[in-house]
């Protein structure tokens, strides 16, 4: 056998697989999306009917509150923590990033642990103004959750971009006579950039299609893919739940393409 | 430091540990809650681990359906995920660099997307619609990318091109180079690219809440229901028994990076 049929023979279960059980089923679900009564205008319909476009707001402004949240964390806590020793620092590492693996439902539960009905949140409440809070299925709820999810990310991505600053850049600068503040200001933070944008991508992308805390949460607030899932399950509009996970998807995709050509890995990870 | 270098610590501090607490405290009040016997009275009304029998008892076969799928997305990303690797690794060119964007696209796709895909090109096959392999090609499409790139990320390191020019030289046959010399070589990409493969399949449910059927649930569908049904104390224990699962994985990927780490700045 020549080596160049070998190569070839290298890609064969990888073209099952991924013929089979991706390609395939993604050009039926585009093509789906444009079969209801609408057809193709089933892929504007999110943009301009205006049930679905108070969907759409509700996602985009939560995902972006989250982003820009997780990005002002990360930074405050990854610049110190990657520029300060002391004892106990590693396990402050190891606590914020241990979430790593949760998957969205089980950050739906830790929401409720803390702003249910039975919430640390609610006891604290009832005790200093004598009022049980509970928030965690509403619109500040499903944002904690997403503020849950995406820390642990954004600030090993952070972390990972401080250790590469160099530090003869800020030394010039507080011998030029900057203060710390604008050591900050006009030295580390621009330098640290192209992190935020690659973070904040994955962050905002991961944001968009978090379906995991959201159904936990199970909140009347409406994002998109409770959208997708109900217009699937309970109203049976196949081809509209189609178009719109089309939608999602080319949405998500093309941020995290853009998070790439910044050096983020471009990898999200299931919400 | 001045008093002023000295508050600006002591606040980032107070401030890092806030987060932390964040993210901490809940997971310690559902692990507290899972073998706390009323969680409502708190602490006080004593342990017990009867919380984590009915688990078991409950939701056993979730688990062990989550590890057969985990296992089984495994076997499927080694067979597909490693020859793939070496041969995009080989070629380089444009068309096997369209055919990473190709497989890293899952990633990109939320899973919802990727599930109805799924199920509606295969739902009307009923018996595979039916069984815990149509779950097992969900997980194979989302997890594949992990170990393709985790493996390019050591063929990237390494020189293959020589290894497997000199193995040529030596006379071996493309299979047994790829055997003997590429995969012995591969390891700590296909180590670390495994742990991450069972790590993301054990905790997936985007995909997986909606190709499962009442007869296939997994673990993260089973905690779905319990959160929704059961009473906090049983959520919380499940919760537990999940925790205790995923922490090893996580522990090993954190000391496996490291070693990599050390052994890059050497």
């Amino acid at each position: 056998m020549s080596k160049r049929t070998f190569v070839g023979l290298c890609f064969a279960p990888l073209a099952v697989l991924a013929a089979a059980f991706f390609l395939l089923p993604m050009a039926r679900l585009v093509l789906i999306g444009a079969s209801g009564e609408q057809g193709f205008h089933a892929y504007t319909a999110i943009l301009f009917d205006p049930r679905y476009r108070a969907t759409l707001f509700n996602t985009v402004a939560l995902a972006a509150a989250t982003t820009i949240a997780s990005l002002v964390i990360a930074t405050i806590s990854g610049l110190f923590l990657q520029r300060n020793r002391f004892p106990g620092h590693a396990l402050l590492v190891a606590m914020l990033t241990f979430p790593l693996a949760f998957p969205g439902v089980v950050v739906g539960f830790m929401i409720i642990l803390l702003a249910g009905r039975q919430g640390l949140l609610g006891d604290l409440t009832l005790h200093l103004f004598g009022r049980r809070e509970v928030f965690a299925y509403s619109l500040q709820g499903l944002f904690l959750g997403y503020l849950y999810f995406s820390i642990p990310r954004v600030i090993l991505t952070i972390m990972a971009a401080v250790e590469k600053l160099d530090p003869s850049l800020e030394e010039a600068a507080r011998a030029l006579g900057a203060g710390p503040w604008r050591v900050v200001r006009d030295v580390i933070l621009p330098a640290l950039a192209p992190a935020f944008i690659a973070s904040g991508a994955i962050a905002f992308a991961t944001a968009m299609g978090a379906f995991g805390t959201a159904f936990t949460l199970a909140t009347d607030v409406a994002v998109l893919p409770m959208l997708i899932y109900t217009e699937f399950t309970l109203s049976a509009n196949i081809a509209l739940a189609a178009a719109l996970s089309v939608g999602l998807g080319l949405v998500t995709w093309a941020i995290l393409a853009l998070a790439r050509s910044y050096g983020g890995t471009g990898v999200a990870a299931a919400g | 430091m001045t008093m002023r270098d000295r508050l600006i610590f002591a606040l980032q501090l107070l401030f890092t540990i806030l987060v932390a607490a964040f993210l901490i405290v809940p997971a310690v009040l559902s692990m507290l809650a899972g073998i706390t016997v009323n969680y409502f009275r708190g602490i006080q009304s004593g342990l017990t681990l009867q919380w984590v029998v009915q688990v078991w008892q409950l939701y056993s076969d979730t688990i062990f359906r989550s590890f057969l799928i985990a296992l089984a997305t495994l076997g499927v990303t080694l067979v597909v995920g490693i020859p793939a690797a070496y041969a995009l690794h080989l070629r380089s060119d444009r068309f096997s660099r369209a055919i990473e964007e190709i497989i890293t696209l899952p990633l990109a796709i939320p899973g919802l997307a990727l599930a109805l895909a799924l199920l509606l090109t295969y739902g009307g096959f009923s018996d595979f619609r039916r069984s815990w392999l149509f779950i097992l090609a969900g997980h194979a499409i989302f997890t594949l990318p992990f170990m393709v790139r985790s493996v390019m990320a050591v063929f990237g390191a390494i020189d293959v091109k020589t290894l497997d020019e000199g193995a040529a030289s030596l006379g071996a046959t493309p299979w047994r180079r790829f055997r003997d010399v590429i995969v012995p070589n591969a390891m700590p990409g296909i180590l670390a690219g495994s742990l991450m493969v069972v790590t993301l399949s054990l905790g997936e449910f985007n995909l997986t809440w909606m190709l499962h059927t009442p007869l296939t649930k997994t673990l993260p569908v089973g905690l779905a229901d319990s959160y929704a049904s059961m009473r906090l104390e049983v959520a919380s224990a499940y919760t537990l028994v999940f925790f205790l699962m995923i922490i090893p994985l996580l522990v090993a990927m954190q000391m496996f990076a490291r070693q990599r780490a050390g052994a890059a700045s050497l």
